[in-house]
């Protein structure tokens, strides 16, 4: 991750504290993120609704012919004519309101486009994301997103003026896509409404622990040399260093070994050797981890190298 | 610690004295994280949908898990700088959090505790909007007839197109009345009522919508709606028609006209909560009134659909002013009834 991207993230860092009380760091999810995540969702539900359409229209065809054919078949077939008119009503609205009620109100709290761009929405107070608040912010989804379109397509059908419909529809539209760049933590007007935000889903793996290797405790594997560093050698770095030490060490490429180990070796007067980097590296980072970590139980810190103190 | 053994050949002081000192963190990692991993293995089902596969052992064991590797996050954020290790407790609290802390009911769950009270809860803790909004409708009914009252021309201008066929100022009594009755002939009542559902749920909707702006455009809407009521109202009583034209409006217009009334409340509880946010914060505030009003207006959809097929079906097959009005009126009582009786004796809670 370079440092502009750390930047972005940042950005979007937020701290939410669980009811039991411990301060978590989320991230909220990116406004692309949510746009692709609606996009792959309104694909699915126009799917949804042409597969009804195109199933119910080849019913109802099948039904007029029926009605054509045999004279007293014609009240029967216009009723079930009537009843397939008001199938596709009822299933065109629950495809457009219970999609993401459905979705968003089972565990996983999101919808299919979500969970594949790797968001999810959250209460915003830490608490339980409650039915209301799916409720609430699908609500305001229909007003935003399908009441503009449903305008444009009435007028168009009426025959009326489009001009001042399509300024009208654009208008509204606009106000409410445009709703999360005006406020800090990106909310929809339906996330402002229901109490809820959008989260990135975390994905980490544990990664092993760093004290347990070989070298971590002062023999190197390699050469059999054994790295004891000194209460002056040690007191240079802090946690910044540390966790900058870490991230090296998991990432374990070559040559920002050699380079921060030369970099060390510099700092603390040390000849540096080639070949066994890795060795002294985790021997310094585990030396130096043990005696911050030591300084923080006994309410020590030290954050970097230029904090003073220990 | 016995591996640790093969290595003491030198310096076994020095190292019994790292050992203590480096690993003291690790260990502590060492020691939970079985827990670790047995909740990260649950909640990765869980993510993935497969909750049929979890054993009831597992599920009854997510929560008390969550607290175990919340608790180790607060220790392990005072004792260790393994970066990366603290990186994947905050995540994986993070993601047992959404499981434990997720929504408990599903779509249907949500749907039965609604009519089983929700809804009428919700309806009664807006009762101050609901009173504001039946208040403006009251005058918009009133300002529509004295408006047309004082000039006929008016009555083109509140009244919408669709309306003026038939019925326009100085139309005979027998024109009226036959707009009212005689219609029952009428073919495809059922699309007419899908059709006048969407058609009032739009405008349910954006009565609802308006409120953000601090519920004064809902309120406008209010008016102009009831307006053409009132106009249409004095263009019936001009002919004595005044009764007739009631009934035939309450059959669906009891249902329709309280549905507009909740719809227009709920939005001004919210440009309320916006406007005047109290003691809480004006997101909190919003919050909590857009819970309660969404709830509302989940009920509004459902009294349109009701109003459509009152609409489509029984109006036009019940052709005396008198069935009308039984019909319109029992509505009425049935959804104040509803509304205002009906109390959800047992509290539940959110375990649907």
């Amino acid at each position: 991750m370079n440092a502009a991207t750390r930047q972005l993230r940042n950005d979007r860092q937020r701290v939410m504290v669980t009811p039991e009380g411990i301060a978590l760091p989320v991230v909220l999810a990116s406004r692309g993120a949510r746009f692709g995540a609606l996009m792959i969702d309104l694909i699915l539900i126009g799917l949804a609704m042409i597969l009804a359409t195109v199933a119910i229209g080849l019913l109802a065809g099948g039904t007029a012919k029926l009605g054509f054919e045999a004279d007293q078949a014609k009240g029967a077939a216009r009723h079930a004519l009537d009843f397939l008119f008001i199938l596709w009503v009822a299933a065109i609205f629950l495809f457009r309101n219970a999609y993401f009620l459905f979705f968003e109100l089972g565990p996983r709290g999101a919808t299919p486009g979500k969970r594949m761009v790797g968001i999810r929405i959250a209460a915003r107070d830490g608490g339980r994301l409650s039915a209301e608040m799916v409720i609430a912010r699908n609500l305001l989804r229909d007003i935003e997103l399908f009441l503009p379109a449903v305008l444009l397509v009435g007028a168009s059908a009426e025959g009326t003026d489009m001009g001042p419909v399509m300024l009208g529809a654009t208008a509204w539209f606009l106000v409410f896509a445009l709703f999360p760049f005006f406020n800090r933590d990106r909310l929809r007007s339906g996330d402002l409404i229901a109490g809820s935000w959008v989260l990135e889903a975390p994905k980490r793996k544990l990664e092993a622990a760093m004290s347990l290797g070989h070298a971590a405790r002062g023999t190197s594997a390699a050469t059999g040399a054994a790295y004891r560093f000194g209460e002056a050698e040690l007191a240079i770095y802090g946690e910044f260093e540390l966790q900058s030490l870490e991230r090296v060490l998991r990432e374990n490429r070559p040559e920002a070994l050699s380079a921060v180990s030369e970099a060390i070796c510099r700092k603390i007067g040390w000849n540096p050797g080639a070949g066994d980097e890795r060795a002294f590296l985790e021997a310094y980072y585990t030396q130096l981890r043990a005696r911050l970590e030591g300084g923080m139980r006994m309410g020590k810190r030290k954050a970097d190298k230029y904090a003073g103190g220990s | 610690m016995a591996i640790f053994g093969l290595f003491g050949d030198q310096g076994t002081a020095q190292e019994a004295a790292i050992e203590a000192a480096a690993l003291r963190s690790d260990r502590f990692r060492q020691q939970r994280e079985g827990d670790w991993q047995r909740l990260e293995a649950i909640v990765l089902q869980m993510e993935a949908g497969r909750l049929r596969k979890l054993s009831d052992e597992d599920v009854l064991a997510l929560p008390v898990l969550y607290r175990t590797v919340a608790s180790s996050l607060s220790v392990a954020r005072e004792t260790s700088l393994d970066a990366a290790t603290l990186a994947y407790l905050e995540g994986l609290v993070q993601r047992a959090w959404f499981l434990v802390y997720g929504p408990r009911v599903g779509l249907f769950g949500w749907f039965r505790r609604f009519l089983g009270g929700e809804w009428s809860r919700a309806v009664r803790e807006i009762w101050v909007d609901i009173l504001i909004a039946l208040a403006v409708m009251v005058a918009g009914v009133f300002v529509g007839w004295l408006l047309v009252a004082g000039d006929p021309e008016w009555y083109f201008a509140l009244v919408p197109e669709q309306f003026v066929d038939a019925r326009v100022p100085g139309a005979s009594r027998e024109v009226l009345h036959g707009t009212l009755f005689g219609n029952s002939g009428q073919e495809s009542l059922s699309a007419f009522s899908a059709y006048l559902f969407s058609h009032n749920a739009q405008i349910a909707i954006l009565a609802f919508a308006l409120g953000f702006a601090f519920g004064i455009p809902s309120l406008l809407l209010l008016v102009q709606n009831t307006a053409t009521m009132g106009a249409m109202l004095w263009l019936y009583h001009g002919q004595g028609l005044t009764l007739d034209f009631a009934a035939w409006l309450s059959v669906h217009g009891t249902t329709e006209l309280f549905a507009i009334l909740l719809a227009g409340a709920a939005g001004l509880h919210i440009g309320r909560a916006i406007a005047f946010p109290g003691q809480q914060s004006v997101l909190a505030s919003a919050a909590a009134a857009g819970q309660r009003a969404s709830q509302v207006m989940a009920g509004v959809v459902l009294m349109l659909v009701v109003a459509a097929v009152l609409e489509g079906f029984a109006r036009q097959l019940i052709d005396d002013t008198f069935g009308r009005l039984a019909v319109g009126s029992s509505m009425l009582v049935l959804w104040l009834a509803y509304f205002i009786v009906f109390r959800r004796t047992s509290n539940r809670s959110e375990h649907g």
